[in-house]
């Protein structure tokens, strides 16, 4: 092979083999199901608290030129939270001790398993669980009647890319990581982004300050969960569509170099 | 003669400006049990790394079954074993699924991986210890169990990065016996080591390195009769008191060097070397006669001991 087409296409970063990784993963949760499962609270404790309280002051709000009830509102916007969550907290935290304290990667990259395999293993892990909290937030909204029509069911899918890109984003991100005091960031970077991704109010009410909501990554996750429970479908979807597809690449192509920088030195 | 099974032509790894390893030519022939050999820092595990496929050679070409591993890494780690001088095991996994989730990583199937983990669970003497938690074992079941995950491959050629460093001699033996017997089931050796007597037990031949660079070669018998006397003659005088005492030996044996604790005379016949010292009217708190050893071919080669 030349060395022009190497460069292009380097042989180790061809994705052969990243079930692997996760089979493994399988492996330890098998034993630690109940840690996966309490990342389901969280976002369903503020569903249920937003029904009891803010629901009844606030009224209905416009999705889409339809009035929905509050509580219908904020319900999908915590769904595309949930499936956010689950993928950050295992490529943040998890992913930083299995890169920098288990060497979990650096014995799995002694065999045939490449730098690319690793980071699609760990990204589609980390997705899988975002998945999981999903499809248990979609089951209790559905419980609440929350959900409007079948069309609820695209949901899924649209959560599955919300996770990849934030698992994409948290993997390639901790690969930058010092040490664990650098979690901080990541706590301090989710809370605004959970607040301010027009998750509790229309992106209408941020004013000029519209644009900024606009870079977050969670919003356009909010607007296709919230389009999809409400069976009402734009053309600007695509515009959401397009922006979580092209960062979610970009995230994953970095994170891919990076274990190869950081650990086949 | 058949094709080397590592093959290093004028082979250098760079960091930044710090040259690791400065060009270096090996070759290790099949069934061969090799060894580096040097302190730390004398680029033994740079190499490693390169023959293992994590780590691009910055300069020369080296061929391991023939494969370019900038090419070919993926194919090549198929058939290699990796024992890394830090033992990566999986510690949120048990003893036995650090093996066969390991296998996994090569492809093997589920009953194969179960059948070769019964296997090796035996060969390292973990049998017993199937179910434990990684953490629970002592340092030398954890490098007997590193050493049983680099096997599940049935790798041809097994690499080694200080397999012992860190180990009491009781677990060390022990690990020796394990590699012995690899050795004659006719699996490549190639290992790294600070240790002359892991060296001269296990090495069929090996090269000892020094700043990056290959200072000698050649079997430890071999190294020892070229670089070293047949004996040594260790003397130790009064704290403080070794540098002069070093004038006062001179042209006794072929050689005298003064380290910080003794002075070491060189000589085919240390006894007689000893009379002489005390024919010279010399004192030491103790001497004694040794056979010369691959520390003195160290010592002699670079001036300096190895545990520098």
């Amino acid at each position: 092979m030349s060395a022009g087409v190497l460069r292009i296409f380097p042989p180790e970063m061809v994705v052969r083999r990243p079930h692997r990784m996760i089979e493994r993963h399988i492996a330890v949760y098998r034993r630690q199901w109940l840690i996966v499962v309490s990342g389901f609270f969280e976002p369903l404790f503020y569903l249920l608290s937003m029904r009891a309280g803010l629901g009844s002051l606030v009224g209905a709000v416009s999705v889409g030129g339809k009035q929905v009830p509050y509580d219908a509102f904020v319900a999908p916007a915590l769904m595309a939270a949930s499936a956010m969550n689950g993928a950050i907290f295992d490529s943040t935290g998890n992913v930083l001790h299995r890169l920098k304290y288990a060497r979990i990667y650096d014995a799995a990259l002694a065999t045939p398993m490449g730098p690319a395999d690793v980071a699609m293993g760990e990204i589609g892990w980390a997705l899988i669980r975002g998945q999981i909290y999903a499809i248990g937030f979609l089951a209790v909204m559905a419980a609440l009647g929350l959900t409007n029509s079948w069309w609820c069911l695209m949901a899924l899918p649209i959560c599955a890319l919300i996770g990849l890109c934030f698992a994409s984003i948290g993997f390639a991100g901790t690969t930058f990581m010092r040490g664990w005091s650098d979690m901080d960031i990541v706590n301090t970077l989710m809370m605004p982004l959970f607040l301010f991704s027009a998750t509790f109010f229309p992106i209408a009410a941020y004013g000029s300050w519209a644009w900024v909501v606009q870079i977050s990554p969670l919003y356009h996750g909010v607007a296709l969960v919230r389009a999809a429970n409400e069976g009402v479908w734009s053309a600007g979807l695509v515009g959401h569509t397009l922006f979580l597809v092209a960062l979610s690449v970009a995230a994953l192509v970095l994170a891919a170099r990076r274990v190869d920088t950081l650990l086949r030195k | 003669m058949p094709e080397p099974l590592i093959r290093a032509h004028h082979l250098v790894k760079k960091f930044g400006d710090f040259t690791a390893v400065a060009g270096i030519d090996v070759e290790v022939q099949p069934g061969e049990a090799f060894g580096f050999l040097g302190p730390n820092g004398a680029g033994k595990s740079s190499t490693m790394r390169m023959i293992s496929c994590v780590s691009k050679p910055t300069d020369g070409t080296l061929r391991i079954f023939g494969l370019d591993p900038v090419t070919d890494g993926p194919k090549i780690r198929a058939r290699i074993g990796v024992v890394p001088q830090l033992d990566t095991l999986d510690t949120e996994l048990s003893v036995q699924e650090n093996l066969w989730i390991y296998g996994r990583f090569f492809d093997l199937s589920r009953a194969e991986c179960r059948r070769r983990t019964t296997e090796l669970l035996e060969f390292a003497q973990l049998t017993e210890r199937a179910e434990s938690v990684v953490d629970d074992l002592s340092g030398g079941m954890k490098r007997r169990l590193s050493i049983a995950r680099s096997l599940i491959n049935e790798p041809s050629l097994l690499l080694l990065d200080e397999p012992t460093t860190g180990l009491d001699p009781q677990a060390r033996h022990v690990l020796w016996d394990r590699l012995y017997r690899l050795k004659q089931q006719g699996v490549t050796l190639v290992l790294t080591t600070h240790y002359m007597d892991e060296a001269e037990q296990l090495c069929d031949r090996l090269v000892v390195m020094d700043q990056g660079r290959i200072v000698a070669e050649g079997s430890p018998r071999s190294l020892i009769e070229q670089y070293a006397t047949r004996e040594v003659l260790e003397l130790r005088f009064s704290a403080g008191t070794n540098d002069q005492f070093a004038d006062r030996l001179h042209g006794l044996g072929s050689r005298q060097e003064a380290l910080p604790d003794r002075v070491l005379v060189y000589a085919d016949d240390g006894e007689a070397a000893l009379q002489e010292v005390h024919h010279r009217g010399m004192q030491p708190e103790s001497a004694l006669v040794r056979r010369a050893s691959l520390e003195d071919v160290f010592l002699l080669l670079t001036g300096r001991s190895l545990a520098d």
